[in-house]
């Protein structure tokens, strides 16, 4: 059973229940959003991990990375030694106005130079304005946020692993040192209480 | 003292005529915004963008007066004057409290209210034919149809009334106001209400000013201080079909304590009518041409006549 002017009805009833509710707008310039971790704002260097491979450069659909380097030679650590080249990063630049934030760069870096920040604030008036040199992208890797932490039961990771056990090592040889000569490490000891 | 009594109640309506558009205004902003899941302004005067409308009124009068090369010029800026002036008169005519608190009472204040409503659809006609545009003179033409629709129910269901209470003036109306001429006379209400909406061309009425189809009908080539006038009349017309609907078919004054308080019992329905006539707009999508003047014709007219038979019937039975 229907009564005409149901439909209206509920219009109203619509309308009115929504103005009864919070609106969920977040006032932006007061209010600052907050974003997941993985968003996509801007891309940060660092450029510490840079070895100028070019894989970004190159795999860059758009090429809006710029890099410059320039090989130096390191003086030979042995006397018979070669001597070594090393690449020495001049400019990293990647212009934000062609960038298209598809993130290969920071997928392909196979040193961990590249990194997502949420950072999202960097509107220029000139779109020439828009290409930030090396010391601006190494300044955006202050904020981006620590990777997401392991699950509970997951692998320990590679690196920290080789770490732990080369620490298991070191420490293993230094109880062994100082079980061997105790009465050395006792005197040390009193010599460090008189000084 | 008779002069300074006459210059106090014009400008106390003045101000009024000021003040109240802009308040129904500012809720509509409000309103609109929260029904939408919006806040809408926020930042204008500090405190929830009270102020929007005093900063839309500053950046109205710092544009530019422009007059298209094709427009009848005189007519083209009369118009915004006798689309907005006309509501003012009929505040002046609306009874506010018991013993006459209103700006003037006129014998025949029903009479000159209908008149003096349907010369301000005459400005937004003007407009329409002057501008030289086709969409302006579209909207002009739907504005004219929508009036000649619209005002037969409307004067229908406001005759009703002045039959029920013998008189045309508007204090006599509410003197002789009894409770039971709410259920009585609401069919009447519904028509006259609804049609005075379709008279301002508010949503769901707007067609003369689909901007969808005919970009903003008559005021097209309106800009700055004439453009805000038209807006400020469809405001003032709001508040002065708000208060008629208030003072014809909710009692005006009446409610508990009206010597003291009816000024805000007539504040009251007024506002919350006001509040009717934005809901409503928030909620309905736009009725087609045709959709509107059918409804006019085969709904409205018949009802109020309807509720004319109706009300001559009980008048005879009681009388």
């Amino acid at each position: 059973m229907s009564f005409p002017g149901v439909g209206l009805a509920k219009g109203l009833a619509v309308t009115l229940r929504t103005m009864t509710k919070k609106s969920v707008t977040a006032q932006y310039p007061d209010a600052q959003p907050v974003l997941p971790p993985r968003s996509r704002g801007v891309i940060a260097l660092l450029e510490e991990n840079c070895t100028v491979c070019m894989l970004c450069a190159r795999e860059c659909p758009d090429w809006c990375i710029y890099i410059d380097s320039h090989k130096e030679t390191l003086p030979a650590a042995e006397p018979n030694a070669r001597a070594r080249t090393r690449n020495v990063l001049d400019r990293f630049a990647i212009d934000f106005s062609l960038c298209m934030y598809c993130g290969i760069c920071i997928e392909v870096c196979p040193f961990d130079a590249l990194f997502w920040s949420p950072e999202f604030e960097y509107a220029e008036t000139d779109i020439l304005e828009l290409t930030h040199e090396r010391d601006k992208l190494r300044e955006w890797m202050w904020t981006v946020p620590a990777p997401p932490a392991l699950d509970p039961a997951a692998e320990e990771p590679k690196e920290i692993a080789t770490a732990r056990k080369a620490a298991d090592k070191l420490a293993a040889a230094a109880a062994a040192a100082a079980a061997a000569e105790p009465q050395e490490k006792t005197v040390s000891h009193e010599e460090g209480g008189d000084a | 003292m008779n002069l300074l009594d006459t210059v106090l109640r014009c400008v106390a309506t003045l101000v009024v005529f000021l003040v109240l558009p802009l308040v129904i205004g500012q809720t509509e902003h409000k309103v609109m915004a929260h029904m939408q899941g919006r806040l809408g302004p926020m930042y204008a005067g500090g405190f929830h963008g009270w102020a929007q409308l005093v900063a839309d009124g500053v950046k109205f009068a710092q544009k530019e007066d422009i007059v298209p090369a094709g427009a009848d010029r005189r007519v083209f800026q009369l118009a915004p004057a006798v689309s907005l002036l006309p509501y003012l008169f009929v505040l002046l005519a609306i009874p506010v409290g018991p013993d006459g608190f209103v700006g003037q009472a006129i014998d025949a204040g029903l009479f000159f209210v209908l008149a003096v409503m349907g010369v301000a659809v005459i400005g937004k006609l003007m407009a329409g034919w002057a501008s030289a545009n086709k969409f302006s003179l579209l909207g002009g033409l739907r504005t004219a149809a929508q009036l000649m629709s619209y005002e037969l129910p409307m004067v229908l269901a406001a005759a009703s009334v002045a039959m029920a209470a013998g008189t045309l003036s508007l204090p006599g109306i509410l003197d002789a106001w009894q409770w039971y001429w709410l259920p009585w006379q609401i069919i009447g209400g519904f028509v006259f209400f609804t049609a005075g909406l379709a008279e301002l061309q508010r949503p769901p009425f707007d067609m003369p000013i689909a901007d969808s189809e005919i970009i903003f009908g008559a005021y097209t080539e309106y800009t700055g201080l004439r453009f805000a006038f038209f807006l400020l009349s469809e405001y003032a017309g709001i508040l002065v079909v708000s208060a008629l609907t208030a003072v014809l078919f909710l009692g005006g004054w009446h409610g508990p304590m009206a010597d003291q308080l009816g000024w805000l019992w007539m504040l009251l329905k007024t506002f919350a009518l006001a509040f009717v006539v934005i809901w409503l707009r928030v909620t309905y999508p736009r009725l087609r041409e045709d959709q509107l003047m059918r409804f006019a014709w085969v709904a409205l007219v018949p009802l109020a006549l309807g509720q004319l038979a109706l009300t001559g019937i009980i008048k005879v039975a009681i009388a």
